[in-house]
């Protein structure tokens, strides 16, 4: 599936809020078909870039080519509609509006949402399906994620952004959202994604990034950073 | 009876004239978490620029109901145009302030308007002309309807229902909602939330501007400073019903135009003001959020 084209490139990006300097020149590229993950402890600034890339925060310094055209500092509502779509942290799924209309409201962009696309979400988060009309707010956090996902695939997305699919989530449930994402990877969506369980992230990505303080300490493949001495002690918990 | 079948038509047709104004905060609220003080103004500005209107285009050609549609029309235009330049110049640069600044621009916003009213129509009260409706008055058994009064319950029904319809079941009402519940959300879903916030603008104004016509027509006297005695009926009228709710303002109007009437019926019109307020102190103390308060449902 992966081939050689770059689908999104970030060039020493800096971004701040204010006098505190959140990311300080990072650079990280995600190849057409991949899966790319970014580790790192809270705080590192993950979200931070995630948010940047997708427009919802304005960069100070750098660039971020997506598709070969520049959206640096693009409105986060135009990004969308070339192709990039981002499943924000904490889910942010609408609560008083009913899980079919999250659905349709993740295919804003599109003239008309595509049957096929609402049904083989309905296939792969079966749960979504027998919810539909209930009010997202009264779903559980799983299904509340599941939500999160298949909104955010409904624009059909060439990237696909998933910032801490598996937060607060009890084990069993991190599994079968882990099964979707890998599910709509092979369907030929690029992920990047950002995960506090790193060694499920892993397992899922072609390649990772290590961000610690706003700048990437580590990257390689999944192989080399599961493999990694100072991987395995900071973010794996494995002793000395 | 006689009296409370009067009074019954007497409160719903102020009534829907509240809940007309009542919407145009409850949606600003509802997007922006902002009181837009300004809103009942933009009423009063309505009244006169419909005045004028009026006057100017259709005074010798006779009234035709061509004429009173184009009045309505274009002023609700105007005043949609005014309420847009409004969000732009007065709320826009304060989106990411403190609340308390907006709502200081809100009131300072407003009293720009009224006084521009001043200034361009003078401080006296002008008499809105009579002739745009028929002067037919329907008399069933001692109960008084009159046309004006039948047209306000009619326009009011049917824009009501046709914003229900718009919110609830089309996709840009829905992505209306959306914005209401998360801005940043709805960004990521390709949603451009200025326009949402223009478009909210520009319904909420232009239900306030034929609500404001129809202040002029059922009323006749207009001042200058009548938005703010309007707005702040309507005002309480969104927080009776629930602020952010849009059946909540309908109802909240509805039912406060009602309660008017029987006060002013029963009692005396002195006290319907300070009955309203009476009205809004129990409802908060029972329920805060309003009789249909928002919907809380979300998890974190």
């Amino acid at each position: 599936m992966v081939d050689h084209e770059i689908l999104l490139e970030v060039k020493k990006l800096h971004v701040g809020y204010g006098a505190i300097k959140a990311i300080k020149g990072i650079d990280l590229f995600v190849k057409k078909g991949e899966v790319v993950t970014i580790l790192g402890a809270n705080g590192a600034g993950k979200t931070t870039t995630l948010r940047t890339i997708s427009g919802l925060l304005k960069s100070t310094e750098g660039s971020i080519l997506f598709d070969k055209g520049e959206i640096t500092n693009t409105a986060a509502h135009d990004i969308v509609s070339l192709g990039m779509s981002h499943s924000p942290e904490g889910r942010k799924v609408f609560g008083t509006l009913s899980v079919e209309e999250n659905l349709l409201m993740g295919a804003y962009t599109l003239k008309s949402h595509d049957a096929e696309t609402l049904a083989w979400i309905y296939k792969i988060l079966p749960r979504l399906k027998e919810r539909e009309k209930q009010l997202a707010g009264t779903l559980s956090g799983g299904e509340q994620q599941m939500l999160a996902i298949g909104r955010a695939i409904m624009s059909k997305p060439k990237l696909l952004i998933l910032d801490e699919p598996s937060l607060g989530l009890a084990p069993v449930l991190v599994k079968g959202i882990f099964k979707a994402i890998k599910e709509i990877s092979e369907n030929g969506v690029t992920v990047l994604i950002v995960e506090q369980n790193a060694k499920a992230a892993l397992k899922l990505a072609d390649r990772g990034y290590v961000l610690e303080l706003g700048k990437i300490t580590h990257e390689g493949s999944s192989e080399e950073l599961l493999n990694s001495k100072v991987i395995q002690e900071a973010y794996l918990g494995k002793k000395k | 009876m006689d009296i409370f079948l009067q009074q019954l038509v007497n409160g719903l047709t102020i009534g829907s004239l509240y809940a007309l104004v009542a919407l145009g905060y409850t949606m600003v609220y509802g997007v922006m978490k902002l009181i837009n003080f300004a809103h009942g103004d933009l009423v009063a500005l309505s009244a006169f620029a419909g005045l004028t209107v009026y006057t100017n285009i259709f005074a010798d050609g006779g009234t035709s109901i061509i004429a009173v549609i184009t009045v309505f029309m274009f002023t609700a235009a105007i005043i949609a145009v005014v309420g847009v330049l409004l969000e732009r110049l007065a709320y826009r640069p304060l989106r990411t302030a403190p609340r308390l600044s907006a709502v200081v621009s809100a009131l300072g916003a407003g009293l720009v308007i009224q006084n521009a009213i001043m200034l361009i129509w003078g401080p006296n009260m002008k008499i809105f002309p009579s002739d745009l409706f028929p002067s037919t008055i329907w008399d069933i058994n001692g109960v008084v309807v009159t046309f004006t009064q039948l047209m306000i319950l009619g326009i009011s029904s049917v824009l009501m229902i046709a914003l229900y319809l718009f919110i609830n079941k089309t996709k840009m009402g829905t992505a209306i909602r959306a914005v209401a519940i998360d801005q940043d959300a709805a960004k990521l879903m390709g949603i451009n939330v200025n326009k949402i916030i223009m478009i909210i603008f520009v319904i909420g104004s232009a239900l306030g501007a034929v609500a404001g016509l129809f202040i002029g027509i059922y009323y006749r006297g207009i001042t200058f400073d009548m938005g703010w005695m309007y707005g702040l009926s309507a005002f309480v009228a969104a927080i009776i019903g629930g602020i952010g709710n849009i059946p909540g303002a309908m109802f909240g109007g509805l039912m406060l135009g009602l309660f008017n009437a029987l006060i002013s019926g029963y009692i005396s019109s002195a006290w319907a003001e300070t009955f309203t307020f009476i009205l809004l102190i129990i409802v908060l103390i029972f329920r805060p959020t309003g009789i249909l308060g928002e919907k809380v449902a979300e998890k974190v």
